[in-house]
């Protein structure tokens, strides 16, 4: 296994254990206010210090871990379960049903991913979980351009001839023969998805339009400890440093996995949110 | 060449006309009501109907955007609701304000970026190359609103050298203007320089080692001569495409560095809108800022092109 596939699981897994263990190992109360223990510097009791209302820096992070990775997961869902059918569907059928679906994507992708969130958002009152669905929305294109172009190589293929002689219906051949092949790729572009989700997702929350006080999604949490950078900079530091390890964690993932996929590919270049 | 910027204009034309029916459905979605809006919400509804009435809020939603649509043609971008002020000076004002903060990080951007990966290409497999590429990892990681507050704690709170947010025209003076310029721009650069290093770093190593660089070598040219004149021109072929994408990256960007740092630009109005639920300054801001980015897309695929005879010729590439 390559080195940076082992340190990017290693990571990975790391947060996704402390997250998923978060209320059973958290030290203290995520959400108990008490005004005196406000703004202590990290120490032995507050690990990581507390906030302005006297809660548990380290608590709250654990349990915003479980917020941030459940909202990348689930906004790449999202974008799986709407982008692959458009992709097999225009890479299958071609004609009108492909230049309609794909010229779709081209206009979804023809405003920056977060305006177009802000604006699908500024529709509701703010929620986490449509915080998520609108994240999930903005990814749809790439998603559906990648399974587009995996369906366009599969649909020659001899087993996919041999199930259309066999008369099988477009959605037996799309998700029983072209669909379980298509997976590799789109697993491995899923799973950065999640980093991209991740950041869109906080970077949303962060402007006030995800995750609302008193929650402890990291986003908010950055957002909320601007007014403290002066006396409280541990606020913003620890849910930051969180987040790019987590992030980093999933990018060395996904690049020790193409390298795995794909040898001849060199060092891949980073693309923004 | 001229039928493919034709056919590409065309599509951007196309793009944003339908940009424009999405953002206007979707913010047709809005529970705001312009009328309660400017009435203020304890208005008489006798008085918010009549308005609605007025204002063609009670016509089909095709009609309203085709009258926004030929208003917003003819430059007439309405109204504020909220301010009571003209929406297109207020715009061009946040526009410009955007456009020189994008501007600066921009040529920032290109000139460190390729520095730095000119600089880990040079150095490939040594120290320096591998400290690069590790700071370009990190760089890659670090959301944008994370820089934004590390640029504060560092410059603003810890030296004090830099003011934390706002901004100042430039008539108090140059240096005032440009002292509040400085934090948003580190951020935006910070954040965006990485992939710019990184591409051009895997190209010119890919360059270096191409046969006409070894004749160049074997012609016994100075080292500087090489790389400058016949390897660096090549290897930036992919670098500059990027630049340009980057160009409507940066668009992203603004929303939130504006929104950090108080730097009331085209970001920031946006925000501004959506939390105020000033819907007609929504649009026309969505609509610039969707403008602006498929216009440096416009201007990435026709530089691919430009440089890239392959293309010009009708070969579809995505």
């Amino acid at each position: 296994m390559p080195l940076q596939l082992k340190a990017g699981l290693l990571i990975t897994a790391l947060i996704i254990g402390l997250s998923v263990l978060a209320p059973w190992i958290a030290p203290h109360p995520w959400d108990t206010i008490s005004m005196r223990t406000r703004f202590l510097p990290p120490n032995s009791i507050y690990w990581l210090g507390t906030d302005e209302y006297g809660r548990d820096v380290l608590s709250r992070l654990l349990m915003g871990g479980r917020l941030s990775l459940m909202m990348g997961v689930s906004a790449t869902l999202v974008s799986l379960v709407i982008g692959v059918p458009m992709g097999l569907a225009a890479g299958y059928f071609g004609g009108w049903i492909e230049e309609g679906l794909m010229r779709l994507a081209d206009v979804m992708m023809a405003i920056p991913p977060i305006m177009l969130g802000l604006l699908v958002l500024a529709v509701t009152p703010p929620a986490l979980w449509k915080t998520a669905v609108a994240v999930g929305f903005v990814y749809i294109p790439p998603i559906a351009r990648l399974t587009r172009s995996v369906t366009l190589t599969l649909a020659g293929e001899d087993f996919v001839q041999a199930a259309r002689a066999r008369a099988e219906s477009p959605t037996y051949i799309l998700f029983r023969e072209i669909l379980p092949n298509a997976w590799p790729p789109l697993i491995v572009e899923a799973s950065l998805r999640v980093t991209y989700a991740i950041l869109l997702g906080s970077a949303l929350s962060f402007l006030g339009l995800g995750a609302q006080p008193p929650s402890s999604d990291w986003g908010l949490m950055i957002a909320e400890a601007r007014s403290f950078l002066d006396r409280a900079p541990w606020l913003a530091l620890a849910p930051g440093f969180a987040m790019c390890a987590l992030v980093i964690g999933i990018n060395l993932i996904g690049d020790g996995a193409r390298e795995r996929l794909d040898p001849r590919l060199k060092a891949r270049v980073g693309k923004s949110v | 060449m001229t039928a493919f910027i034709v056919r590409r204009l065309a599509f951007v034309v196309l793009v944003l006309t339908a940009v424009s029916m999405l953002v206007f459905t979707i913010t047709s979605l809005l529970p705001a009501n312009v009328a309660y809006l400017i009435l203020g919400s304890f208005a008489p509804p006798e008085q918010v109907k009549a308005l609605e009435l007025k204002l063609g809020l009670t016509d089909p939603i095709w009609q309203q955007y085709i009258r926004w649509a030929t208003g917003f043609l003819s430059g007439d971008l309405g109204e504020s609701p909220l301010l009571k002020r003209p929406i297109a000076p207020m715009l061009w004002e946040a526009v410009s304000r955007s456009l020189m903060l994008t501007g600066f990080s921009f040529v920032l951007i290109a000139l460190i970026g390729i520095g730095l990966g000119l600089l880990a290409a040079l150095r490939h497999g040594r120290t320096l190359d591998h400290g690069i590429s590790v700071a370009t990892y990190l760089g890659i990681a670090v959301p944008e609103f994370f820089w934004s507050i590390i640029v504060i704690i560092v410059f603003a709170s810890w030296l004090g050298w830099l003011p934390a947010s706002g901004y100042e025209p430039m008539s108090e003076g140059v240096w005032v203007w440009f002292k509040h310029l400085i934090a948003p721009t580190m951020t935006l650069v910070f954040g965006h320089l990485a992939h710019v290093s990184r591409l051009t770093r895997s190209s010119m190593i890919e360059v270096m080692q191409s046969p006409y660089v070894n004749a160049a070598r074997a012609k016994g040219l100075p080292e500087r001569v090489v790389v400058m004149r016949h390897a660096l021109r090549n290897a930036l072929l992919p670098t500059i495409t990027v630049l340009a994408l980057d160009f409507g990256r940066l668009m992203g960007g603004i929303v939130v560095v504006e929104t950090v740092f108080a730097y009331p630009g085209l970001g920031r109005l946006v925000v501004f809108s959506i939390q105020n639920r000033d819907l007609p300054t929504l649009q026309a801001a969505i609509l610039v800022v969707a403008a602006i980015y498929a216009f440096a897309n416009l201007i990435a695929d026709l530089l691919y092109a430009w440089l890239n005879p392959k293309i010009r010729f009708g070969v579809h590439v995505n």
